[in-house]
């Protein structure tokens, strides 16, 4: 009974995935930027670690995210993921205590059962068998739950599960046999010795009772073996690797590692941390609004780490962010969305085996040239201004706005310019949302000159996706600001007189003003100033898209207008007297889509503005006057 | 009628509107069509150039783009395509639902496949 050849694919396979670990981590680390390689020095001595520490407890291991978002699903990966380390942990415990010596091998203490037999029939070892065997319970009711959820992902709660490669699937079934093959291997032991607990004591000792057990209980010990020496080689090349990755990812990130602009060990690290857990695919409104179930983040960062042509999927995508903001490993995927728009095209292979072990993907991508360029701007001698009023392309499509801001302005009487009142220039953002950062460049240099000549103070701007853009890519020295924070600075300061309206409202938060800036508050409060402001099923940073984004390039009306009616429904189920958003496109976007009027901020508080009746007065008869005259 | 007669009508005002299949090239407007295929509907109605962004700073015009590639007169298109800054307004006028900010993408992406020889 005291043959370890069994002992050996465990052992070649443990050793593999720890020397490839340190090797890969090491490339990784050596392919970082140098501030990067400071920020993760400096992480690893201070609290940075800690905090990983403490996030890795709570996320890879008890999966506390997915728990509160479903919590079968969550229980589903805390058995496995936290099972399987309790179990190795007092295993390793229990074979320094029971064995014959200390210190053992890894080997030694996985397969204690076959190297202890006689262990734990009473006393101290019976209630420590008892504990070992109800770990294995645990662990086995989860990879229950998983084996359902392969088959039946509705019940699990999940719309839609990732699709698999034949490695994953290699890999998946040597997981799934791992746990499996433990409990037979030890029953069938426990059951020749006449130990074991309540799980494996009880299992042995009905297979013993009419199965040659001793003959038999060598196979599953192999099988046990292989299975996990399989599960291991396998692992960097499966979507399991994503286990040992986000360790990595999550003490990057605690370092204070962020995506950046290009791809880099980060990216890749975030390609390879996705667990596919099919999270961002249900949460989609690609999907469950407009049908298209094949662009989602999971199959996005899928195309990345196996260096497929995704220039399609790239592009077919809202930027909407919502998929990023329920991402449990917490990948960047806008940012890394963008990376990959910037890159030229990719050359569609499938990766060979030994390539998909290999340290460092090399991407087989086509540098981008520049295309567009606006050498005929005139630069322009803008006048002096505190305040400058920048409306934006989209705001001059819904002119009411524009009415109404000015309105507002000029009754809380600030001086301010209106700098594109003539049709200004692009803010830059659609071209870097398509990937032509360089050209969005030269608009931005544009813009910014014009900018800082005026000596403003404030630059309010009444579109979220210039917002953003200014205030992420300008250098200004301008505080910039949206319309609904500046018309919130007017309340707070006192200088605007505003009545109550009487009327139910409920507010959409635009995708790049929300998720986008981090702006929610300002206009709730803006609106509960002057209406009752409803909630709604789906807002603040999980606010629908309208699906006019222009993060989205080949997009067709059709598909948009069923994204609009999908959200414009949900946000009307409280049957509201207006719907209030604060940016022009999603103004646009829902008036086609609802029969509930659709406003602006800004026009909800010019209508809030109490009418000034001595002008009024005077001015009336002297317009009817001018109108009667030119009629006649 | 003689060359004198259509002088005296004002034929020769325009430019012509005659297209010369020597050089007309129509890989740009497949590549375009196969990219963007709401780029058939447009019917030159001409909403999107009264809006157009980079049109109130120079002489560019989304229409007559269209009919360039449609025309298959690559040269005036290069320059052309360059000049949109993709902003969205003539996504947004467009009475056809003609996905126009891709159709300008395509549409550069054609030129630089044309440079590369790869269309
Ligand atoms: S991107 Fe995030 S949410 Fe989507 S499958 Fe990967 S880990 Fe899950
Ligand atoms: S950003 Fe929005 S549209 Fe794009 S994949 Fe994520 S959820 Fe879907
Ligand atoms: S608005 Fe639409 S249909 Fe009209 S010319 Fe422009 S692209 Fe064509
Ligand atoms: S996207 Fe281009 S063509 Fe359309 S309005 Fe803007 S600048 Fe003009």
């Amino acid at each position: 009974m005291n043959s370890e050849l069994f002992t050996l694919p465990f052992n070649l396979g443990l050793y593999f995935i720890l020397i490839y670990s340190v090797v890969r981590s090491t490339v990784w680390f050596r392919n970082l930027s140098r501030s990067d390689k400071l920020r993760l020095q400096r992480g690893f001595f201070g609290r940075p670690f800690m905090d990983s520490l403490r996030e890795i407890s709570m996320e890879s291991l008890l999966h506390l995210k997915i728990f509160r978002k479903n919590p079968v699903l969550g229980y589903m990966h805390m058995s496995l993921a936290f099972g399987w380390f309790l179990l190795i942990v007092f295993g390793t415990i229990e074979a320094d205590f029971f064995g014959e010596k200390h210190l053992n091998p890894p080997s030694h203490a996985i397969f204690f059962r076959w190297f202890n037999p006689d262990h734990g029939a009473e006393g101290f070892a019976g209630i420590y068998s008892f504990w070992m065997d109800l770990l294995l319970a645990f662990i086995l009711s989860g990879l229950l739950l998983a084996i359902i959820k392969r088959f039946t992902p509705r019940l699990m709660g999940m719309k839609k599960t990732t699709k698999h490669t034949w490695t994953d699937r290699i890999a998946l079934t040597s997981l799934w046999l791992i746990f499996p093959s433990r409990l037979l291997a030890e029953s069938f032991t426990c059951g020749v010795h006449g130990s074991g607990s309540f799980l494996t004591g009880n299992l042995g000792n009905a297979l013993a009772s009419f199965l040659p057990a001793a003959d038999i209980a060598p196979w599953f010990w192999w099988l046990y073996s292989l299975s996990l020496g399989t599960f291991f080689f396998l692992l960097p090349v499966s979507r399991y690797f994503h286990i040992p990755v986000e360790l990595f990812l999550i003490f990057m990130r605690n370092s204070g590692i962020s995506t950046g602009d290009r791809h880099s060990s980060y990216t890749e690290v975030q390609t390879h941390a996705c667990s596919s857990c099919g999270v961002c695919i249900s949460t989609c409104q690609m999907s469950y609004a407009a049908g298209i179930h094949d662009i989602q983040s999971a199959y996005f960062i899928k195309g990345l780490r196996n260096d497929r042509d995704i220039a399609g999927i790239t592009a077919n995508c809202l930027m909407c962010g919502r998929c990023e903001e329920v991402c449990p490993v917490g990948i960047e995927l806008g940012p890394m969305r963008l990376i990959e728009r910037r890159q030229g095209e990719r050359s569609d292979r499938t990766l060979k085996l030994q390539e998909k072990y290999s340290l460092m993907r090399r991407r087989s991508t086509l540098e981008r040239r520049p295309t567009q360029s606006y050498r005929y701007l005139v630069r322009e001698e803008p006048e002096k201004a505190d305040v400058l009023f920048f409306a934006g392309c989209m705001t001059h499509l819904t002119p009411s706005v524009i009415v109404a801001m000015k309105k507002i302005m000029d009754s809380a009487g600030v001086r301010y310019r209106f700098m594109d009142e003539n049709g200004g220039v692009c803010c830059g953002r659609p071209l870097m949302l398509a990937g032509r950062d360089r050209e969005a460049r030269e608009l931005i240099n544009h813009n910014s000159d014009v900018i800082w000549k005026s000596g403003a103070q404030i630059l309010v701007t009444s579109c979220p996706i210039c917002y953003k853009v200014f205030r992420e890519s300008y250098y200004l020295e301008a505080r910039v600001m949206h319309h609904s924070e500046f018309i919130n600075l007017l309340i707070e300061e006192g200088s605007l007189r505003l009545g109550y309206l009487h009327k139910k409202v409920v507010y959409h938060d635009p995708c790049e003003l929300g998720r986008g800036s981090g702006i929610y508050e300002e206009p709730r409060a803006v609106i509960s100033y002057v209406a009752e402001l409803q909630s709604s099923e789906q807002e603040r940073n999980m606010s629908l898209c309208c699906g006019g984004s222009l993060g989205n390039l080949t997009l067709s009306s059709g598909k948009r207008a069923m994204i609009a009616a999908d959200a414009a429904r949900t946000l009307t189920l409280g049957l509201p007297d207006e719907l209030i958003t604060a940016c022009p496109l999603c103004k646009k976007t829902f008036v086609q889509a609802t029969e509930t009027k659709v406003s602006d901020i800004a026009e909800l508080v010019a209508a809030a503005l109490p009418a000034p009746r001595r002008e009024n007065a005077k001015k009336r008869p002297a317009r009817r006057h001018s109108r009667a005259t030119s009629n006649g | 009628m003689s060359i004198a007669q259509s002088n005296k009508f004002g034929f020769t005002i325009n430019r012509s509107r005659l297209i010369d299949y020597d050089s007309s090239d129509r890989k740009v407007r497949e590549f375009i069509t196969l990219k963007e295929p709401s780029f058939r509907l447009c019917f030159a109605c001409g909403g999107c150039t009264a809006t157009c962004t980079a049109g109130q700073h120079t002489s560019f015009n989304l229409r007559r783009m269209n009919t360039y590639i449609r025309r298959g007169e690559i040269e005036p298109l290069r320059e052309e395509v360059k000049r949109c800054m993709l902003c969205g307004k003539c996504l947004l006028v467009c009475p056809r639902g003609v996905n126009t900010r891709n159709v300008v993408a395509a549409a550069a992406d054609a030129i630089g496949k044309l440079e590369r020889n790869e269309l």
